[in-house]
């Protein structure tokens, strides 16, 4: 735990007494201190090309009345530089008044340990990792002709004080293993990425060689592609593989469900409350409390415990993600989804971990009942235009489906639906749900906040897939 | 106010005499400072205001052909020690690269000259709150628009690069930065669209009252789009999206990704890659331009380069890293193009329009489509059918795709070329692509 009080001359007692002076008259607001250090490492064309360590540390000062917000960041954490930032906030909401809410839940439960993953292993294990995964591919096969690996790791200390002294702490770890190996077989290059990642320690991820199917993943994939055709254009249906595809999820679906967009009406579900956004037996939730996953955390940006909000339930819509500024103007309440990148960034409301849960019917049924289509198994991003519904995502492991059978790779292609009706395309949803490898980050007005998805098998029965193929 | 050269050369100062005494054989450091201040407003009534204040350092120490780096916003000295400790610590266990080194001494900048990319003016939040109250007036005058968000940000910069080699130098830069979303709704669909404006100077800001227009107008026409079949059709870029087909290109000749082999245009220089009445050019030393610069992020020199005479690919964009291993001396383009431009061509844009009886006009793409290996492109866009030079109805939920390879040779490009940002196309046409709808 960072103490954001011995750096210089602000006393605890002293923020404490600026915060509260300074949000006295306002409906909301706190001071956000964090302390993060980072490293990341990069293995690249036979050498090590980077080693970079980074330490950051700062302050976001909030202050909300009405619809207002005010915010100013330094990452100069003294008496003075508060005071000039009180100043500013004091001086946009000069003639706006409003009631502080003290109430904020608590809650003793942790998803994630204390630890610094940087720290706990020594750099020469981790370049010997690095090592160990080009020599691993370059012997593997002749036609590798590319290997990039990373490590990133990273410590969070944050600590959020609320008018009135109550002070809310977190320390959040979270690692990243990447491998992207590049193939080249008869004048065709293609290039496969794999990696995985979480809230904890690089040990529980690299024990028992564990980077060997990481790399043997990465290597599938290039293999799949180097054989793909030209992928087909035009609607058709989907079948789409367990775990990481549920972007498809995020992007058609939970940005649209994200309070701030609902408040201002312009979402494509904000007029869709209680009312069938997707087929019978579709229930998606977007839960924070899942130990060790990249999207969870123990308290939200603003110290709201977070949780497991239910979004669509057998179809039905049920609740929307809310931080604390779009719940109360919206009459409801945090789902401890107010998240920011950092202390130089607004908290928005935003995804944790989102999940389509499984339904009774199996992949194999899907893909036999399918006369032409696609079965997409893995995806490089997505995106969605949140106010016409419309997203994208782009395939990098994909098959053609010809009368109920898996038949060639095809290439790289990018699907195109609308979100509101999309869900209702659902005919099958399968068995077998599974959460992604801890890969994601989720981006919204310049911000990047780590992510997690997870989805069953799920049979699309009409999407409009990007190919040049007609 | 942003920190003058004097405290930001006595940081460096300061860092780079710490790498050496702990014994670095070289170092370089940057440090910056930026202040910027944002207005939000949405419906025409203040929704939030944002003020920031970053200090940055990031420090790279050498030991031989071993290279490290450490970046940190706490430039509290005791912190920087620590910081430099363990980069230092770090570079000595980080495994020997032939090609590590700072610059060549020679194609260091020598002298700068003003680019008069800095704008001192004062716009305080209460003429920003002005303008944007204006801007949302006449953004919202069209009773179809039932959204307007809108922001402006005023920053100021200012850093120094210097390294053991005795480079020192750095500049302070603007920028005022105001952009409009609009959101239309009608009894069919809800559409969104935007416009912005960018300069080093605050006088050079498009008028609030045209830009709230023009973000209105383009959103309104999205409304009621339709869905149309796949077929092969020519296709026209906004240049808002030809433009984008620049940063393509800039990526796939970046010494690193070359260096790779990870690109579809490795060891093309000489080769036709375009069509032959295309020029690709890159500027560094444009007055007041967006991507104006009088040095690279190394501290290289950096000239006008003609990427593409031709057709042909005379240049790639080199660093001093990636230039050693493909023995090619840098151009001063470490940290990638600065402005970056088509050359006009020949034909007006009406006539653009009407080159065939119909095609179809693309105002924005999603999704990340662009595979730099293979040159495969597959993006979600959303645009017009044209027919006889007139957009006949707004179209979306489509995907357009092909391969830069042959895109890039079928390229016809308009006369209406403008400098509004740091890279800048006319309109564009490709023949020939696949649309996939219906």
């Amino acid at each position: 735990m960072s103490n954001f009080f011995n750096k210089s001359d602000l006393t605890r007692q002293d923020a404490d007494k600026i915060v509260s002076e300074t949000l006295n008259n306002c409906d909301d607001g706190e001071l956000y201190l964090e302390e993060s250090k980072s490293e990341s490492i990069v293995l690249d064309d036979n050498k090590i090309k980077s080693s970079n360590y980074s330490s950051d540390l700062g302050f976001g000062f909030r202050a909300i009345s009405n619809e207002v917000v005010a915010y100013s960041y330094s990452n100069e954490i003294s008496k003075d530089s508060l005071k000039n930032s009180s100043e500013n906030l004091k001086s946009t909401l000069k003639s706006i008044k409003g009631t502080y809410n003290h109430e904020i839940p608590k809650s003793n439960k942790k998803f994630y340990e204390d630890i610094n993953p940087i720290e706990q292993k020594s750099l020469d294990s981790k370049l010997e990792v690095l090592n160990k995964v080009n020599d691993f591919l370059r012997k593997k096969d002749g036609s590798v002709k590319q290997v990039t690996a990373s490590f990133a790791g990273e410590q969070k200390s944050i600590e959020i004080i609320r008018s009135g002294g109550e002070a809310l702490t977190d320390v959040r770890p979270l690692i990243r293993f990447n491998v992207s190996v590049m193939l080249e077989k008869n004048g065709r290059k293609e290039t496969g990425v794999y990696g995985i990642g979480g809230r904890q320690s690089y040990d529980d991820y690299l024990k028992n060689d564990n980077w060997k199917n990481v790399c043997e993943e990465a290597f599938r994939i290039a293999s799949v592609n180097l054989d793909s055709k030209p992928a087909p254009a035009g609607e058709m249906k989907v079948v789409l593989g367990p775990g990481w595809p549920a972007i498809l999820i995020h992007e058609a679906i939970g940005h649209g469900l994200e309070g701030d967009f609902n408040r201002k009406k312009t979402s494509a579900f904000h007029d869709l409350m209680g009312q069938k956004v997707a087929s019978e037996g579709v229930t998606i939730v977007d839960d924070g409390t899942i130990d060790n996953r990249r999207g969870s955390l123990t308290i939200d940006d603003e110290g709201t415990p977070t949780e497991r909000t239910v979004l669509i339930e057998n179809g039905i819509l049920k609740n929307f993600m809310q931080d604390r500024h779009n719940a109360r103007l919206m009459k409801t309440r945090s789902t401890g989804s107010g998240r920011r990148e950092n202390y130089r960034h607004i908290v928005l409301p935003r995804m944790r971990n989102t999940m389509m849960l499984s339904g009774n019917q199996t992949q194999d049924e899907m893909i036999k009942s399918v006369d032409k289509g696609i079965f997409a198994v893995s995806f490089g991003g997505g995106q969605v235009d949140i106010t016409s519904g419309k997203f994208v995502f782009n395939c990098t492991e994909a098959y053609e489906i010809n009368n109920g059978k898996i038949g060639s790779p095809i290439k790289g292609a990018t699907l195109i639906g609308d979100g509101p009706s999309i869900l209702k395309e659902v005919s099958m949803v399968g068995n077998d749900m599974m959460l992604d490898p801890g890969i994601g980050t989720c981006g919204k007005a310049g911000q990047g906040v780590p992510v997690g998805v997870a989805q069953p098998s799920i049979l699309i029965d009409k999407m409009t897939v990007g190919g040049t193929k007609l | 106010m942003v920190k003058d050269q004097e405290f930001l050369k006595s940081k460096a100062s300061y860092c780079l005499d710490l790498a050496k005494k702990m014994g670095a054989t070289d170092a370089s450091v940057t440090v910056g400072h930026s202040i910027s201040e944002t207005v939000n407003f949405r419906n025409k009534s203040l929704e939030a205001s944002d003020r920031s204040d970053g200090l940055a350092l990031s420090i790279e120490t050498y030991l031989g052909k071993r290279r490290s780096s450490i970046s940190s916003s706490n430039l509290l000295d005791e912190n920087i020690k620590t910081l430099i400790e363990k980069c230092f610590e770090t570079t000595k266990i980080t495994p020997e690269d032939e090609f590590n080194s700072l610059p060549d001494k020679n194609l260091l900048a020598k002298q700068i000259s003003s680019l008069n990319l800095y704008d001192e003016t004062r716009f305080e939040n209460d003429k920003k709150i002005k303008y944007l109250k204006d801007l949302e007036e006449s953004a919202s005058s069209n009773n179809q628009i039932i959204n307007t968000e809108s922001s402006f940000t005023e920053n100021k910069s200012n850093f120094i690069l210097a390294n053991s080699d005795g480079f020192c130098d750095g500049y302070k830069t603007s920028s005022f930065t105001t952009s409009c979303v609009t959101v239309a709704k009608d009894e069919n669909s809800m559409e969104r669209d935007y416009e912005f404006s960018s300069k080093r100077h605050l006088s050079d800001i498009k008028q609030a009252i045209d830009l709230g227009n023009k973000a209105a107008k383009q959103t309104i026409r999205k409304l009621s789009p339709k869905k149309i079949g796949s077929e092969k059709i020519s296709i026209i870029f906004d240049k808002r999206i030809s433009k984008g087909m620049l940063s393509v290109f800039a990526s796939a000749i970046s010494a690193s990704a070359i260096a790779r082999g990870t690109s579809f245009l490795k060891d093309k220089i000489g080769e036709q890659v375009f069509a032959d009445s295309i020029n690709v050019i890159d500027k560094p030393d444009i007055i007041k331009g967006m991507g104006s610069q009088n040095f690279d992020a190394e501290g290289v020199n950096s000239n006008t380069l003609q990427l593409i005479e031709n057709g042909i690919l005379k240049n790639y964009l080199v660093d001093t890293y990636n230039g050693k291993k493909l023995n090619l001396q840098s151009n001063g383009r470490s940290g990638g193009t600065t402005n970056l431009y088509f050359e006009k061509g020949n034909i007006s844009h009406e006539d653009l329009m009407k080159k065939n009886s119909r095609s179809l006009y693309i105002t924005e793409t999603i999704g990340h489509g662009s595979n730099l290996v293979t040159g495969d492109y597959s993006v979600g866009a959303t645009g017009f059918l044209v027919e006889d030079g007139e957009f006949k109805y707004p179209v979306n939920e489509i995907t357009i795709a092909g391969n830069f390879k042959d895109m890039f040779k079928n390229i016809i490009l308009a006369n209406d070329l403008e400098f509004e940002y740091s890279v800048n196309s006319p309109t564009m046409m490709i023949e020939g692509m696949t649309v996939a709808g219906k």
